[in-house]
């Protein structure tokens, strides 16, 4: 390992493998899910959701459906009027439709009643009648088709476009010794966390709402409820119950949560909404499908001069993070390989089929199984060794990206060399017996995107800690954890920076009333962002504690050790001081002991529109080689090992990180082998566009059954401005996975599957073909006709093209 | 998922009971044993029995045992996990033990039964939905519409028949007893089956199934049945199959004798292969024969766009499945992947 900085020897807590806070009650039944709770007098409330992809809502009659004993209301799209979203640039969504419906699953009409059983039958008894519209079922469709756009504005239904250059990629291709393109489709897939979302509505007739839910967001679910509720922030709270599993389709106001909340007011009654497996699926804002085109210059030693990338991404019916997640599969290309010239242009079109939005990797994992596939096909045109041609284009720590990024710590040639040696890559690669095969990738993720969702000067992140005389540290923040573990890291980085015992600390999270901000868990920004701020207010309350103990005892502060809850003088003489004892001694020379810390990070990213999405404070890197047996009669594949290594700074619960690490890895094998959202789509008389398998049992997901065994490694490049110098670890495992498993099934059988799922289907075809003498490839062969919008043309930062020298 | 509907539970003691209330309820009555497959279903209202008549307190319908002649009699109450580690069954009928353990996941196969699987409803992904999805298509003629979806100008159900044990008990000679009212009959497994995705069972609507009879494995001193069963699904637990090959036969003097080839999965009924079996009859068998007899095989599979993966590439499968399963049961080694092609 080549830490940049001395690993500290002091660390008491960071580094172990501490069990999660809520890890016995969440394995033994006693944590209360949103689903679980409870109030006197509940109501149950139940959507009637659209049974047309495109209509226009030409009436609702709820007459019979009031009229059921038991019902206690029903509201529609008169009693919601106003439109929301997640991005300010996106406000189009209703919590009930009124005027029309855009896929099968839009929520049109809200019951609340005694139970579950009546909301449904009420529901079933209001009568919708549709005007169906033509409807947009993939990209090809939503950018030629005739018809109303599922959306007013000025482009239909290729409703966001970007195209930006940095240097002229035109002159670095013509003078590149070699130029080769590829086409890549990533097939869309959905999170499916086990826990279903619900919540839980309570109407305060002092006038104000509390929603418990199930959500990675409490603070954007708070702005945009009261959005959509037309009431005031302050009258407005949200708790975030435990949640099992979000993986970002928790991530903004869903359609059941406003009409709970306003079903609550209108009844008086509190009002629980728990979603089915079906409309999870229906909520989605899962993985954007994406067909990619990507074309790079070589120089003949095997250097990259310039990269020409197209996406054209598949939204379905409204915006969610779509803007960003647009922008997504343009950012982060130059992270890994150093680009000298880069042009990106893509465009989003809207489809009749519910949302896509973020999803671990948001917006990235596309484009990197197009690259390092691309880069993989590259190096056998060119006849280098895969991993020799990497390591000649790795980015180096502490360097610029042509598109204005800022690299601090990196790991990457580090992993690198990690799992090709583990792996035994380079003498195995291309030599093993036909079925069998490697495949090797790289990837970068965020830590935290440099700016927050909507324009504003705060803090990211706020934490308050409070001291009592019983030795308690009181740690409110709003995170959550989704089961990351982001609560095990609060608990440490005070405890560590406090000097605490672990088991003193004591957190109130999640809670837009009592908690301080932080704007959720997602683009992997909770660790070092929360982290962050809660070293900053562990140390503003530790220098008070080592303060009252010197004046005290009449010892110099930097003479004592404060850890695990315990006050030492460094030669070891004199007394011991127990934590809560020093607390109290702090206590009456100061009054009540509170601190508090907050995070924002550094202004980031380059003059220029869209320059907001892919700059972070730091960036993770991965590598990974994956080991298949492909059975060239069926085109089955299995994935028999995967090592993988990850730099993720410093891990501050090993523990955790590989289990971050070993998620990442499933996760991707599934998206990589057999996740897909299918719709049905021209059946006989119709376009049914339905979804095709929205359950468990069809909607193919790995079992344990298909995990391989893994093999992880923790490279610490200790990050100048992660707390302790940690990093990510939620998202970034995720990305080489999908190539490197694409890369090996070529490697077994040599035919390039360059669209995700790898189906068994799909390898069959391209062994079909290559058999009768055609490439032996099955992926996109056409790109649609559209015209991208005027260049948005950037210079490279300042000094681009110079040596490069340590930023530091 | 919606919950239950209401209905009526009945417990009957006896099997005249059982029948009793079967015939009394005729069309509006269901009967249930383990419940994996009838519960779901009426979450999904894709079945609303008003009366559900529950088997576990029928005692007749218990019990593993040998009869004098040497068949041995499952009674269709036996759960497929004590099925599949049952060791008479484990040493005769490899194939039905394999095929039992097989089903779904560990917590099924032991509330799921014998019977139960073989009476699975039959499967299509435009019918095992929820009444939302379903009346987002307006339905189909399996449950409250009036068109195939997955052939829609068809005038019948293509619901694909998706039991594992079904093609085992029919490659094995099975026989099976239906008790009515007033009605006793024991029929070839095969006849239990129709070829329509509505009605799959030829069972009347009184009938209880009430024992499966498997043959003796050899007597008069004839070679053993080898028997097996291959399964070809997407995933190592839960996935019903969209192949499946049952096959038994003897090997008598280097020939080939009693073979019985049969396809799961791959239509609305198994599919007893008795062209393919009637090519390889008295034959020695070699590879490229069992070849020629995966193809004729194969013929017969028809599968549809109505399960998991693509359904050309299932249809492909078959044969591949077909051949795979014959050089099992003749005790040949696995196909050896092919050397690498040179690249074009």
């Amino acid at each position: 390992m080549s830490d940049p900085k001395p690993r500290s020897p002091d660390f008491s807590v960071i580094g172990q493998s501490y069990t999660k806070p809520d890890g016995l009650r969440k394995a033994n039944g006693q944590s209360r899910y949103a689903d679980d709770l409870k109030l006197p007098r509940m109501g149950f409330c139940r959507l009637l959701r659209s049974t047309r992809p495109h209509a226009r809502i030409a009436d609702v009659d709820t007459f019979a459906a009031e009229a059921l004993p038991g019902v206690y209301a029903v509201i529609t799209g008169r009693d919601l009027p106003i439109k929301y979203g997640i991005l300010p640039v996106g406000q189009d969504e209703h919590a009930l439709c009124s005027e029309k419906v855009r896929y099968i699953g839009d929520a049109v009409a809200a019951v609340a009643a005694v139970d579950e059983e009546t909301a449904e039958r009420a529901v079933d008894l209001i009568k919708v009648e549709y005007r169906s519209l033509p409807t947009f079922m993939s990209i090809e469709e939503g950018l030629t088709k005739a018809g109303e756009p599922i959306h007013d504005g000025k482009y239909g239904n290729a409703h966001r476009a970007a195209a930006l250059e940095f240097g002229d990629v035109d002159e670095a291709l013509k003078r590149s010794d070699h130029v080769f393109e590829d086409s890549y489709f990533f097939q869309g897939n959905t999170h499916l966390p086990l826990e279903q979302h619900a919540c839980l509505a309570q109407w305060d007739p002092s006038g104000s709402l509390t929603l418990w839910t199930s959500t990675q967001s409490p603070h954007y679910v708070h702005k945009e409820l009261a959005t959509a509720l037309q009431l005031r922030e302050d009258q407005v709270r949200v708790i975030a119950a435990p949640v099992g599993g979000g993986f970002g389709g928790k991530l903004e106001l869903f359609q059941h949560e406003a009409a709970a909340a306003k079903l609550a007011m209108v009844t008086g009654r509190p009002i629980k909404a728990s979603l089915n497996r079906e409309e999870v699926f229906y909520c989605h804002r899962g993985r954007h499908p994406v067909l990619m085109w990507v074309k790079t210059g070589w120089t003949a030693d095997g250097r990259v001069t310039a990269m020409d990338f197209k996406s054209y991404v598949d939204g379905g019916a409204y915006m969610s993070y779509g803007a960003a997640s647009l922008y997504y599969t343009g950012a982060l290309q130059t992270v890994c390989d150093r680009i000298p010239a880069y042009r990106w242009q893509g465009v989003r079109v809207l489809t009749n089929k519910p949302p896509c939005g973020p999803k671990r990797g948001h917006g990235t994992p596309q484009p990197r199984f197009a690259l390092e596939c691309h880069f993989d096909a590259v190096a056998e045109r060119l006849g280098i060794p895969v991993v020799d041609l990497r390591r000649r284009n790795l980015t180096e720590p502490y360097s610029q990206t042509v598109n204005h990024l800022r690299i601090t710590s990196s790991g990457l040639r580090e992993c690198v060399d990690i799992v090709t040696r583990e792996s035994r890559f380079e003498e195995r690669h291309g030599k093993l017996p036909y079925g069998k095969g490697l495949g090797f990738a790289v990837g970068a993720y965020l830590c935290g995107a440099g700016l927050p969702l909507y324009w504003n000067e705060m803090p990211h992140s706020s934490v308050d800690l409070r001291l009592d005389r019983s030795g308690v540290v009181t740690v409110s923040c709003g995170q959550i954890d989704i089961g990351q573990g982001s609560d095990a890291m609060l608990v440490m980085v005070i405890a560590e920076a406090l000097g605490a015992k672990p088991e003193q600390v004591k957190l109130v999270t999640a809670d837009t009333d009592l908690t301080p901000i932080d704007l959720g868990s997602y683009s992997s920004r909770v660790t070092f962002m929360v982290g962050n701020a809660a070293i900053q207010a562990a140390t503003r309350l530790r220098a008070v504690l080592l303060a009252a103990a010197s004046e005290e005892l009449d010892v110099p502060t930097e003479e004592f050790v404060l850890t695990q809850g315990m006050l030492r003088r460094r030669d070891g003489r004199g007394v011991e001081l127990g934590f809560d004892e020093l607390v109290k001694l702090a206590e009456a020379r100061n009054g009540a002991l509170t601190a508090t810390g907050s995070y924002k990070p550094p202004r980031l990213g380059g003059p220029f529109k869209g320059s907001g999405v892919g700059p972070s404070p730091a960036y993770s890197f991965s590598a990974s080689v994956v080991e298949v047996t492909v059975d060239p009669e069926s085109g089955l594949v299995k994935v028999d090992r995967v090592w993988m290594a990850h730099d993720v700074g410093r891990a501050l619960n090993p523990m955790l990180v590989e289990g971050q690490i070993e998620g990442g890895i499933y996760m991707g094998l599934g998206e990589a082998l057999m996740e897909e959202q299918e719709f049905r789509g021209v059946r006989g008389p119709r376009t049914l566009a339905v979804h095709k398998s929205p359950s468990m049992l069809e909607y193919k997901s790995p079992t344990t059954f298909e995990t391989p065994v893994m093999h992880s490694y923790t490279v610490e490049s200790v990050d100048p401005e992660g707390p302790f110098g940690a990093k990510e670890v939620g998202q970034g495992p995720l990305l080489p996975v999908i190539p490197a498993v694409a890369n090996a099934v070529y490697d077994a059988v040599g035919v390039r599957i360059d669209e995700t799922p790898i189906t068994p289907e799909k390898v069959l075809r391209a062994l079909d073909a290559r058999a009768e003498g055609k490439p032996g490839r099955y992926g996109p062969t056409t790109l649609p006709t559209y015209a991208f919008p005027r260049l948005l043309v950037v210079d490279p930062p300042p000094g681009w093209g110079r040596p490069e020298v340590p930023a530091r | 998922m919606m919950r239950l509907p209401p209905f009526t539970y009945a417990r009957p003691r006896a099997l005249a009971e059982a029948v009793d209330l079967l015939a009394e309820h005729r069309d509006e009555a269901m009967v249930v044993a383990g419940g994996t497959d009838l519960y779901p279903n009426m979450k999904r209202r894709q079945q609303e029995p008003k009366v559900v008549i529950g088997l576990r307190t029928v005692p007749e319908l218990r019990g593993v045992g040998l009869l004098q002649d040497g068949w041995l009699r499952i009674g269709p109450l036996t759960s497929l996990d004590a099925l599949a580690n049952d060791p008479l069954v484990q040493q005769r009928y490899p194939a039905l033990s394999h095929a039992a353990g097989e089903v779904s996941t560990p917590h099924l196969r032991i509330m799921g039964t014998l019977g139960g699987n073989l009476c699975l409803d039959t499967r299509c992904n435009y019918y095992d939905q929820s009444y939302h999805w379903r009346k987002s298509i307006d339905f189909c003629m399996k449950k409250d519409g009036d068109i195939c979806w997955v052939a829609p100008s068809s005038p019948r159900c293509w619901a694909v028949s998706s039991s594992d044990c079904a093609p085992v008990t029919i490659a094995l000679g099975a026989r099976i007893r239906l008790v009515g009212s007033g009605r006793d009959r024991t029929i070839p497994a095969e006849a239990l089956f129709h070829d329509d995705g509505i009605a799959y069972l030829r069972k009347e609507p009184d009938e209880i199934l009430t024992d499966v009879l498997l043959p003796p494995v050899a007597t008069n001193g004839q070679p053993a049945l080898r028997n097996t069963y291959w399964k070809l699904r997407r995933r190592g637990s839960f996935d019903f199959p969209i192949v499946g090959v049952a096959v038994s036969l003897r090997l008598d003097a280097g020939v080939v004798r009693d073979v019985r080839i049969v396809l799961g999965a791959v239509g609305s009924r198994p599919v007893l292969a008795t062209d393919a079996a009637a090519q390889l009859e008295g034959q020695p068998p070699d590879p490229a024969l069992l070849e020629e007899v995966a193809k004729l095989a194969w013929r017969e599979a028809r599968p549809l766009d109505n399960t998991d993966l693509n359904y050309a590439w299932r249809k492909r499968m078959a044969r591949v499945y077909v051949l795979r399963a014959l050089r099992d049961a003749v005790g040949l080694a696995p196909v050896e992947a092919p050397s690498i092609p040179t690249s074009p």
